[in-house]
């Protein structure tokens, strides 16, 4: 999916429109950079506008970090799983949740019925946390948390199992997603009002600033939001949107931008148009290294870098033709590393259909170490720069996201936008348009409405569901609210609820909570009664 | 003569990605269907009273986590227990092929897999609920 509409005379192309409506002609020259200024416009690798690449030698000296998405079922098989992937050269971790667990329910929660250790590993407690990562160098291995509107209590949990482990919370590094208004525009799993879920980020921000100094509080998604159907011009005007809102709650707060910003980090989407999106990536860099100092008036260069995940690429892959999809993820692979990214993960071929099975996790991890060690693409630093597609490209993409920024603003700013579903509305035209533009084959996606088989020659192997997890983790839980000691939990609770009712930081709290084993379902069952719930807005 | 299909869109369960759904509404109501959309995490007892209130012709289910067979059971029991057992029932979403003839079973009319056309769906639903309602 994300190719570009062609205008064909007969087998000619006579126009090309890229998916953020931008027209291409077929031959670039110097007269498409009038003005062009290389300090101003793109400078030196590591340096400002950060266009080429936040480090000056990249990945001649450091290496994308490969962090594959898993976790799957009990936090033992997680375990297992993390300690493989470690072993074949894995440098961080990537974890997924359950649905029960991303929603804040316990597994004996009867709206957690069928959904336990299905699609990620059920938490309920720390009990669950020591066993995923019990012997995992903690201090080496960094870990992304896929949570967002529970992410608190995960980081807090996080940190306390770390401690338990003998790190602490000064040399662990984890990276919780907690972009919660991604959640109601792109993946669904919101559970609080968005001025609480924004509140609760800023808590999380305001105490990784002062105790975990390593870790990245934030991960702002345009990944999600580009795979509910955004233009890639949108998904990076959203993505902005979303964390100069966080940004501006926490500044009320009282902090300086030079004690945060520089701890964010961005989870972006590398499917669609090769060159659209490596421009994408070039101008979000120089964009936010903009807004950022001459906005928020930073003075750390630190702050003004835009640190990236580029990976997934999901929306791109297909249940058709699947071991195609190695192919697809291998140019995914490439934007990324052509794009300058700090981090990179793939979606498996088999991910259209499953949770990647042993197999296709190792070949995702392998294309990326191949792209790397193999075909030199560590060898220069941003190779493209001062290509004259590729920079026209990169001004031109800028100039769409800036006129959608300025479609949120006019809307009211991010919150407002996503409160009201004005973005989710956006979102879904352009989802419809694309589907609509498949069907009717103005737009190809091979091996679905181009060179489409009949007979599929290959068949994935699926990942089998176990229901014997749940009743495990059920017990356990039973077991667990047994043996602690439910005064001291009750009590901790409580503190929490005053915490939140008070608009105290909440982490501290969270700590508390989870050193007396108090469960997630428990933790979030105070937040919703403070809180409430988000509704979610109609847009039909 | 037939009237207007009316079409109850639903997620049922924990799972949020509802792209698939809402494009499929989209879709339906661009054919000229009412097309009434949940939203996200609901109960199999919200699906069953939304269809109640909602008088629909037919509750169309989109579940992408793989708990399809379950869910599909226990919406079908639901909307018997409660005198709606003669509405249709249609499945989109992640759906393995050998899953299909067990849910065709359990009385599920229509089953969807990603990739299907807005087209197929719609002449589906058109050819299914002919006739006056």
């Amino acid at each position: 999916m994300g190719v570009a509409t062609y205008v064909k005379d007969g087998e000619d192309i006579r126009e090309v429109i890229l998916e953020s409506g931008i027209p291409v002609k077929a031959v670039y020259g110097p007269e498409d950079l009038e003005g062009f200024d290389y300090r101003a416009d793109l400078g030196d690798p590591g340096e400002y506008p950060f266009t080429r690449g936040i480090h000056k030698l990249m990945y001649r000296k450091t290496p994308y970090t490969m962090r594959q998405y898993s976790g799957f079922g009990t936090p033992r098989e997680t375990n297992e799983r993390f300690k493989f992937l470690i072993g074949q050269g894995q440098t961080g971790l990537n974890v997924a949740f359950d649905l029960p667990t991303q929603m804040g329910l316990d597994s004996d929660d009867p709206m957690a019925e069928g959904d336990v250790g299905r699609v990620g590993m059920a938490v309920d407690s720390l009990r669950d946390f020591e066993e995923a990562f019990r012997d995992i160098p903690l201090d080496r291995i960094g870990s992304g948390l896929t949570i967002n509107a529970v992410a608190s209590i995960m980081l807090a949990m996080y940190q306390v199992v770390a401690e338990k482990y003998g790190y602490g919370p000064d040399v662990i590094s984890a990276t919780p997603q907690n972009d919660i208004l991604k959640e109601m525009v792109g993946r669904g799993m919101w559970i609080f009002p968005v001025d609480s879920s924004i509140r609760l980020i800023g808590d999380t921000i305001e105490y990784s600033a002062k105790y975990l100094p390593r870790t990245n509080p934030v991960s702002v998604c345009g990944y999600h939001i580009r795979e509910s159907g955004a233009t890639p011009a949108q998904e990076i005007a959203y993505a902005f949107g979303i964390a100069t809102t966080y940004i501006d709650h926490v500044l009320e707060r009282g902090l300086l931008i030079d004690e945060f910003v520089h701890r964010f980090s961005f989870n972006l989407d590398i499917y669609g148009n090769f060159f659209e999106q490596i421009a994408k990536f070039r101008a979000a860099r120089r964009m936010w290294a903009k807004m950022i100092k001459e906005r928020y008036d930073a003075k750390n260069p630190r702050s003004l870098w835009f640190r990236m995940l580029a990976g997934g690429g999901g929306g791109g892959l297909t249940k058709e033709q699947p071991e195609i999809n190695i192919v697809r993820s291998a140019y995914y692979a490439m934007i990324s590393a052509l794009s300058g990214t700090q981090t990179m993960a793939l979606c498996s071929y088999d991910e259209a259909y499953t949770i990647p099975t042993p197999k296709a996790a190792l070949i995702s991890l392998r294309t990326m170490q191949l792209l790397l060690e193999e075909v030199g693409i560590r060898d220069t630093v941003d190779p493209l720069g001062g290509s004259y597609y590729v920079e026209w490209l990169t001004n031109t993409v800028e100039k769409k996201i800036d006129e959608e920024m300025k479609r949120v603003e006019a809307a009211g700013g991010m919150a407002r936008a996503v409160e009201t579903g004005y973005v989710q509305k956006e979102v879904a035209k352009q989802a419809y348009l694309f589907e609509k533009a498949l069907q009717e084959r103005t737009k190809i996606k091979v091996g679905v409405n181009k060179y489409v088989m009949e007979e599929e020659p290959h068949k994935v192997e699926l990942h089998g569901y176990d229901p014997t997890v749940a009743d495990e983790q059920i017990r356990k839980l039973g077991e667990l609210k047994r043996t602690r000691d439910n005064r001291k939990v009750g009590q901790t609770l409580k503190d929490l609820e005053g915490a939140a009712r008070d608009n105290r930081n909440v982490m501290p709290y969270l700590v508390a909570c989870i050193k007396e084993y108090a469960t997630l379902g428990e933790m979030t069952g105070v937040f919703k009664q403070v809180f409430g719930e988000f509704k979610e807005p109609s847009i039909f | 003569m037939a009237g207007t299909i009316r079409i109850l869109i639903a997620k049922p369960g924990l799972d949020g990605h509802d792209k698939g759904a809402k494009v499929v509404a989209q879709a339906l109501k661009d054919a000229g269907m009412d097309v009434i959309y949940t939203g996200l995490h609901q109960s199999v007892e919200d699906i069953v009273n939304a269809a109640l209130r909602e008088d629909v012709d037919v509750v169309g289910l989109s579940i992408l986590s793989g708990t399809h067979l379950s869910i599909c059971e226990k919406v079908i029991r639901q909307m018997r227990e409660k005198g709606i057992g003669h509405k249709m029932v249609v499945v989109g979403g992640v759906i393995p092929e050998h899953d299909m003839p067990r849910l065709r079973e359990m009385g599920v009319k229509g089953v969807f897999p990603n990739g299907t056309t807005f087209d197929a769906i719609i002449s589906f639903l058109k050819e299914n609920l002919a006739g006056p309602r």
